[in-house]
């Protein structure tokens, strides 16, 4: 026996040597994947803390989860091709595919005026190109990171006993987080305009416009209403704001002009939580004109995520952190709802019929 | 009419041209697939060209196959071994062509543009757009993905496996070595 042991161990040693490639690469994948960084924010958890404010609501998207889809389309102007080589800025017509929203997971939340409204837009050029824009009726974004974005979701957690944010956890992340407080302020006084259809919609994310000659610029953009005063009548209602929106866009076309707001010297491109100087330049791009509403049921902005992300030549992301989290959370959640049964959304066709029955008779 | 104990040039050259692609693949989506950081955008930009190219060389590696049949396996291996070897061969081949195909195929789906290089070169679509296709398309890019890196992980060790364990030369007929130092 004893002569055997080397022999044994040695064969020990040749299956340990067998076993190395197989279990290096697992382990490499393992730090991949992030399996061994349970703190890394992913695109899991940030829907697990959006999912913690406003519930589980399958086949929604995971935030702006209440819509309706509209269509139109937007005409360049060919005044911002001076700094962009993007075809959607010359003078031409290409057909968009939209969604006005409400910020939140709650797809059957009330219409209450002070939410956050958005705006999600397919521009659709002839060649396959797109630009997808995903805008908000908001001056900034509350955040600078993901990570802050995830820690605010946690903040404002509804504690299960009140149904409420706990004041404290929110006072928390606020003296956790104070150059976040000139946003909240710029929030708190933002003006609340009276529907969807005479809101502005904003990047809030900076881009980086190239020109011909590689000439970079750094802009924010927004979606600016030509008619800010409308004459329609208030409704009240669950869907009040749709509804709204769905008379608005019954009596004419809306219309809305892009304007960019070109990075002053003193402007920080990278933070969505900055605002900018009001000193500076804007160029007006053309003009988005919507023209049809449908429910989510039937249109076709359903089958769509408004990945910031997705844009043509001439038009690029600034190095701002959260545009690159929205892209791949966008991501996950269009997987994960395109695979759930598909729900009947708060506005249904029926919605939209019977308004546009009311103004008829 | 015996066959040469170790792989062609070409067939060397294209395997492990495909263990460096592969392996970058499958660790960039891996590590993609689940992150939300500053390089998101940046490595799914890569992993389409990248994507592409495997399935591009994929196609050469079976055609090359034709004129470089790869040696025999030895003849004293068991049956079931030898059985195992070529099922697992074919499943990497048919793994190293449908990911690809359906990375492609869920991103056409999911009525995404396809960017191959830089913004301008965009790939057609290979399905019309419908979401539901997308969202279970997209899981299964995961499955064979993991599948893939299963099959890698079974593959490397069954080569050691040949080396260290039974002591034959098939490891060292992808590696080249010489087959015999006398020689």
């Amino acid at each position: 026996m004893p002569q055997k042991l080397p022999h044994s161990s040695g064969r020990v040693l040749r299956w340990l040597g067998v076993a190395s490639l197989p279990c290096l690469l697992a382990a490499g994948f393992a730090v991949s994947g992030g399996w061994l960084s349970p703190h890394r924010v992913t695109q899991n958890t940030l829907i697990a803390a959006l999912q913690g404010v406003d519930g589980k609501h399958p086949g929604f998207r995971r935030n702006h989860a209440k819509g309706v889809c509209v269509t139109g389309w937007f005409e360049g102007n060919g005044t911002a091709s001076a700094l962009s080589t993007s075809s959607f800025l010359e003078a031409r017509r290409v057909p968009v595919i939209g969604r006005f929203a409400l910020a939140g997971g709650m797809p059957y939340q009330g219409d209450a005026p002070g939410k956050v409204r958005s705006l999600g837009l397919s521009l659709r050029g002839a060649d396959g190109q797109e630009w997808r824009m995903g805008i908000n009726d908001i001056p900034v974004f509350p955040v600078r990171t993901p990570e802050e974005f995830q820690a605010l979701q946690l903040a404002v957690r509804p504690n299960p006993a009140t149904g409420k944010p706990d004041p404290a956890q929110v006072q928390a992340f606020r003296a956790a987080h104070p150059w976040l407080a000139s946003a909240g302020a710029a929030l708190a006084k933002r003006p609340i305009t009276s529907g969807f259809e005479n809101d502005t919609y904003r990047s809030l994310d900076s881009f980086l416009l190239q020109d011909a000659k590689g000439h970079v610029t750094a802009v924010r953009y927004a979606m600016v209403p030509e008619e800010t005063d409308v004459t329609i009548p208030a409704l009240s209602g669950e869907n009040a704001l749709f509804e709204r929106l769905a008379n608005a866009i019954a009596a004419h076309p809306l219309r809305w002009t892009l304007v960019f707001t070109v990075a002053g010297p003193g402007d920080v491109i990278d933070d969505p939580s900055r605002e900018w100087s009001g000193q500076d330049r804007q160029i007006e791009g053309g003009i988005l004109t919507i023209d049809r509403i449908e429910s989510e049921e039937t249109g076709s902005c359903t089958g769509i995520t408004y990945d910031p992300l997705i844009l043509p030549p001439g038009v690029s992301a600034s190095g701002d952190p959260v545009l690159q989290a929205r892209s791949a959370a966008y991501m996950r959640s269009f997987a994960e709802r395109s695979r759930e049964p598909r729900p009947v959304p708060a506005v249904t066709p029926a919605t939209l019929e019977t308004k546009s029955q009311d103004k008829a008779s | 009419m015996s066959r040469p104990d170790v792989f062609s040039g070409p067939s060397r050259l294209l395997h492990w041209l495909m263990v460096v692609l592969i392996l970058t693949m499958l660790f960039v989506g891996v590590f993609m697939a689940s992150g939300a950081g500053p390089h998101y955008h940046m490595l799914v930009s890569f992993h389409r060209p990248l994507g592409i190219a495997i399935l591009l060389l994929a196609i050469v590696r079976l055609i090359n196959r034709r004129f470089n049949p790869p040696p025999a396996l030895p003849a004293d291996l068991p049956r079931v071994m030898s059985l195992v070897a070529k099922a697992s061969h074919w499943a990497l081949y048919v793994l190293m062509i449908t990911l690809p195909l359906v990375g492609w195929a869920m991103l056409s789906a999911g009525g995404y543009p396809i960017p191959l290089w830089g913004q301008s070169l965009l790939l057609p679509p290979i399905l019309p757009h419908d979401a539901t296709v997308w969202g279970w398309l997209r899981l299964t890019h995961t499955v064979l993905a993991f599948g893939l890196f299963g099959l890698i992980m079974a593959h490397a060790g069954a080569a050691l496996f040949h080396f260290l364990i039974r002591g034959d030369r098939v490891m060292q007929s992808m590696t080249g070595m010489p087959s015999d130092p006398a020689e």
